[in-house]
């Protein structure tokens, strides 16, 4: 691999065609159905639609990464097994897995499957990171965003595993894989279910103050008439505390890594990732434009990089509050 | 079955710890987990003050567990870690995989409730590791548990928490100083200021979350005294009771009481808890959700 890899989200056939077509080195997809952290309705890929991605990407030089990346239950256990075998028997490049049994089932069943751990795996230290490399030889993890760029520095030199970090796209506030939240409110989360603040548990009114949104029965915001009305994932609602009325944990944002992209190549991050499998062609085509572009002047010229007003604006334009903000990676954030 | 009080999740000054600790050793429970697991930066005790009142608990007959820090990002944190399991005295609750690769293959610990164990393979791979004891997912169902009872390796014991507001994430940024306008790196400890956490209300006035510094928990109070005698019958081995600011000696003798007699009445625990009753995720469904009494309908 020359560089760093730009890995893009694919949620159907044609937003893997546009993270291809546009410059994505990978693109990660998931089954249609709970195996996977965006078990959206209408989202996702069937035998047949993941067969024909893996090779419209592979003619072009382009790698599959399929996300497995919930936590199987013992009632269900078998159709987790039966996804890893697919995948295996599809021929994609690795497995993003999250669940430490699922990872050793794939590792002793498909020992030449190449293994990455999820964002979902809260993997945050070299410790942690080793513990998975030695058990099941893991190849690459995806951080969770809560470090901060010198700690993301640190668990670089300090492991011999490739290491991903989100780039762009809606942020994740809390530990992914340690996050309860949605279950507590609806049933459901990511882990269990693949699903946050799940669009079936979403209820719009309208009240005195505005147009009330609820996710199961809990009023996560109120907006007012002259207000984007935004998908109420219930971090980024409008809460009282202390009387006060606001964003308790974090603003409607996106996660940007533009400015700080020469840092990370610099300590030796081995690749950057777009989330977004719920957004549309579109977005993943006008994302993977600008992130390749950026990506190919930055290792053009590292210490002369500078984020382009055009990218910035194409940028914001698709983000989440259509702002964005280094999260975690800025200790200011914290 | 036996109780365990968990880990004080919150900021207390010193001397309240000490204080809740010691009156804690006349309590009718068999295991306390001690130490920091929410946030590395608090330090009114540290670890010899944690290891000195361990052995006053051992003393008392108690069996005496050292949880780790549930999220480890500073290198710090790491010495940390490695000093909590050199201790040499007693076993390690585990809270994050960093820990289980420093405690594998040494010395018997706790698979802590973040570690996400939701299959038997995670269970069977932890007991290769040298678990002896995991701790349920909060949000996992009593069928989920059944299941997992059915393959659980042997000598593992299940414990499950059945007591207490329910810690529910954990963020990089401290949501207390984020509401009280302070950077994080100079919080001036603002979560001491929540000795139940910091309450969060929807904006019809509904009580819904309560911040603990980085962490985020239910607003309700988890009340499993209700299915005590379904844990029981489930073959769990301990029930935790997670500690709140008032009132814990009395939820520790209604968890005894309902213990002994092998039924429990929620009603037992009316007035004495930080929040209202939850029960949802033991049943099945949303964790906010409360059911009055074993397999009756929603209050």
């Amino acid at each position: 691999m020359n560089g760093v890899e730009l890995v893009c989200p694919a949620g159907s056939l044609p937003a893997l065609r546009a993270a291809v077509d546009n410059g994505a080195d990978a693109v990660y997809l998931g089954f249609r159905d709970g195996t996977n952290a965006r078990n959206f309705p209408g989202l996702n890929f069937d035998q047949r639609g993941a067969r024909e991605g893996i090779r419209y990407a592979h003619e072009r030089g382009a790698k599959v990464l399929l996300a497995l990346n919930t936590y199987p239950q013992p009632q269900t256990w078998s159709r987790w097994t039966r996804a890893v075998d697919q995948a295996a028997e599809l021929g994609v490049d690795a497995l993003i897995l999250a669940d430490a049994g699922l990872m050793r089932y794939a590792a002793r069943t498909h020992p030449g499957l190449r293994l990455h751990l999820s964002v979902q795996g809260s993997a945050t230290s070299a410790e942690a990171i080793a513990f998975y490399r030695e058990q099941f030889g893991i190849q690459r993890v995806v951080l969770p965003r809560v470090l901060s760029a010198q700690q993301v520095r640190r668990v670089v030199a300090q492991t011999d595993v490739e290491v991903e970090v989100f780039a762009f796209g809606s942020l994740c506030v809390m530990v992914e894989g340690r996050c309860y939240l949605s279950s507590y409110v609806t049933g459901e989360s990511p882990n269990t279910c693949g699903a946050c603040s799940p669009a079936r548990a979403v209820q719009w009114s309208e009240g005195a103050a505005g147009r009330e949104v609820r996710l199961n029965g809990v009023l996560i915001d109120v907006f007012g008439a002259h207000e984007p009305a935004g998908y109420p994932v219930l971090c980024k609602g409008r809460f009282r505390v202390e009387g006060r009325l606001g964003y308790a944990m974090e603003e409607p944002t996106s996660l940007s890594v533009l400015d700080i992209l020469p840092e990370l190549l610099e300590m030796g991050v081995s690749a950057i990732k777009v989330e977004g499998r719920q957004r549309s062609p579109a977005y993943v085509a006008q994302v993977t434009r600008v992130l390749r572009q950026a990506l190919d002047a930055c290792h053009a010229d590292p210490a002369g990089f500078a984020p382009r007003e055009e990218w910035v604006a194409a940028l914001q334009r698709v983000a989440e509050g259509h702002t964005h903000t280094l999260g975690a990676l800025e200790r200011q954030w914290q | 079955m036996k109780l365990a009080l968990g880990p004080l999740l919150y900021f207390w000054p010193r001397q309240r710890v000490l204080d809740f600790y010691r009156a804690a050793v006349g309590w009718p429970v068999d295991i306390v987990y001690l130490g920091e697991v929410v946030c590395a930066k608090r330090r009114a005790l540290r670890l010899d003050d944690w290891l000195t009142l361990a052995d006053e608990l051992a003393v008392a007959g108690k069996q005496v567990v050292l949880s780790s820090l549930a999220l480890l990002e500073a290198e710090s944190d790491q010495r940390g870690l490695q000093r909590l399991v050199d201790n040499g005295r007693h076993p390690v609750e585990a809270n994050d995989w960093a820990a289980v690769y420093r405690l594998g293959g040494r010395s018997p610990f706790v698979a802590g409730p973040h570690l996400n164990v939701y299959n038997g393979e995670t269970l069977s791979l932890l007991a290769e590791q040298g678990a002896t004891r995991w701790v349920l997912p909060v949000e996992l169902s009593r069928e989920t548990l059944a299941a997992l009872q059915a393959e659980r390796p042997a000598g593992m014991q299940t414990e499950v928490f059945a007591f207490g507001r329910l810690p529910l994430a954990f963020s990089a940024r401290c949501f207390t100083a984020r509401v009280r306008g302070l950077p994080k790196d100079a919080c001036g400890f603002c979560c001491g200021d929540y000795p139940d956490g910091l309450l969060a209300e929807s904006q019809d006035g509904a009580p819904f979350l309560v911040f603990n510094g980085i962490q985020t928990q239910s607003a309700s109070t988890c009340n499993l005294l209700g299915a005590v005698s379904e844990l029981a019958a489930a073959g769990v081995d301990v029930l935790r009771l997670s500690p709140q600011a008032e009132h814990m000696a009395e939820v520790v003798a209604a968890f005894r009481t309902a213990l002994d007699g092998g039924h429990g009445e929620p009603a037992a625990l009316a007035g004495l808890t930080a929040g209202a009753p939850s029960n949802g995720y033991w049943y099945g469904g949303a964790g906010k959700a409360w059911r009055a009494g074993d397999g009756r309908a929603p209050a």
